[in-house]
């Protein structure tokens, strides 16, 4: 039997830390998601120069600068805005950034700009002919955008979004960096405690394999049910 | 007090940029009116039927769906708009269209196409849009196939199923845009007798075809447009047989 020197109950905490960050993370890159592609399809010059900015920006930096930035920067901010808010209001505002929050943040934000362009692309991958309907049919906005669009978009959506999610989660790895304390960390402490490198990886490694490949699993499940209604190429 | 008319179109105009495809239609219909539009492609016959449920917005020009006067507004760019969207909604759902390329929504079975507007558009019951839907499914002749997904059918059916949907919303005005082009010879017949049934019944159509026999024998009415106008107009024995414009003799003529 494995034998984790007493470690396993810390690993266990720290995988449970990574699932739920991940989660979080996926949640709130797929909402940025959803509004960064209706932005950059939209009419307004505004809309879409902000949503640009915002993929150029999290596209071109990378994650661990993105990371760090926030976490050291964004606690530097927080104190900045209480010592003003005091001064001017004396009114006492403070809180700790707090490094689960942070990585949700971070993480959210730079795969809200992966899934971006992933929902962008899906969008524009729909029929014209299934959204005129709609409208031909007496549909409001918001009911051909979920009657019609949203199911129709998530079909050539998935592959995009699958992919994403898997990259996300090997990223949460990242946030060892900025002290959560994660499963990476905790076998990070237990592998130089115990000189022992191997015996503490090689099972981190295992959990985010089968995290990955359950995760394969589940999106081929979706797939398939997103394309029923889809004569499939043989 | 006399049936309305369920449509009237005055002086329909509607320029592409540049381009002036519609130049001043004009169209009356009384109910029981089956009105075909034939024409050359690139006449603005599609253009126009497109103008009517809104789907393009004439440049200038009047449409009146049973007495109610469809609203204009310019915006920022003094483009025409329509002033109020609930309205053109409203209208849109009294105006059902059938497209050339069926455009019934993929990921829904025939039954969920079929109840899908009159259930969200209009509010009918869940219960009653279901019963509705399989009346009309089998008028069409495809009750049988009313679990299937439009991909699981072929064209003509996809088509019949297009023409229930059409009718569950027991529209004032059906539209149909080159209803049979996209499909193969041999199932053209099957939606063009739906047509016809549907005709008889004295449900008021309109008709962008280019089927010549569909539009001699079921219409009451027949325009024929040419470069964004109505070059001959009137009943099928009037244009066909006897017609006043050098453009229709020519279009009528076979040349092989």
């Amino acid at each position: 039997m494995l034998d984790l020197k007493g470690y396993g109950p810390a690993l266990m905490e720290g995988a449970i830390v990574t699932i739920e960050l991940a989660f979080l993370s996926l949640a709130l890159s797929v909402a940025l998601g959803l509004i960064g592609a209706s932005a950059k399809l939209s009419q307004s010059r505004v809309a879409k120069g902000i949503a640009t900015t915002y993929t150029t920006l999290i596209r071109g930096v990378p994650d661990l600068v993105m990371m760090l930035l926030f976490y050291y920067g964004g606690q530097v901010a927080v104190n900045m805005l209480s010592d003003y808010i005091w001064e001017a209001y004396e009114i006492d505002f403070f809180f700790q950034f707090d490094p689960f929050i942070s990585g949700v943040v971070t993480i959210g934000l730079i795969f809200g700009a992966y899934m971006t362009e992933t929902f962008r692309g899906a969008f524009l991958a729909v029929e014209k002919g299934q959204i005129e309907a709609a409208r031909a049919y007496g549909f409001t906005r918001l009911h051909t955008f979920r009657r019609i669009m949203l199911p129709q978009m998530l079909r050539h959506a998935l592959p995009g979004l699958g992919n994403n999610w898997q990259v996300l989660l090997k990223t949460t790895a990242l946030v060892s960096i900025i002290g959560l304390t994660d499963m990476v960390r905790v076998a990070e402490e237990a592998a130089k405690a115990e000189r022992m490198p191997f015996h503490f990886f090689i099972p981190v490694a295992a959990v985010y394999l089968a995290l990955t490949a359950g995760s394969e699993l589940f999106i081929k499940w979706l797939d398939k049910r997103a394309n029923v209604g889809v004569v499939q190429g043989s | 007090m006399a049936d309305q008319a369920p449509l009237i179109c005055r002086d329909i105009h509607k320029t592409f940029d540049q381009l002036e495809v519609l130049k001043g239609i004009s169209l009356e219909t009384r109910k029981g009116d089956v009105v075909s539009l034939i024409g050359s492609s690139g006449s603005g016959k599609s253009t126009f039927l497109r103008c009517i449920n809104l789907l393009e917005t004439p440049t200038s020009g009047d449409i009146i769906v049973h007495g109610d006067p469809i609203r204009f507004t310019t915006n920022r760019k003094g483009e025409r708009i329509p002033a109020d969207n609930k309205q053109v909604e409203r209208i849109r759902a009294k105006l059902s269209m059938v497209f050339q390329s069926f455009n019934l929504w993929s990921h829904m079975t025939v039954l969920e196409n079929i109840i899908e507007a009159p259930t969200h558009v209009l509010k009918v019951p869940k219960k009653e849009a279901i019963e509705r839907a399989e009346a009309y499914l089998n008028k069409v002749g495809i009750y049988e196939r009313k679990d299937y997904y439009p991909a699981q059918m072929s064209g003509g059916q996809q088509q019949r199923a297009a023409i229930a949907r059409a009718l569950a919303m027991e529209p004032e005005v059906m539209l149909f845009d080159e209803p049979t082009s996209a499909l193969d010879p041999e199932l053209v017949g099957e939606v063009l007798k739906v047509m016809q049934s549907l005709a008889e019944e004295g449900r008021t159509m309109i008709v962008v075809t280019h089927e010549m026999a569909f539009a001699r024998d079921v219409s009451s009415q027949v325009l024929f447009l040419h470069q964004g106008v109505i070059e001959e107009q009137g009943t099928p024995e009037k244009v066909f047989d006897h017609p006043d414009s050098e453009r229709m003799k020519q279009f009528l003529t076979p040349n092989f």
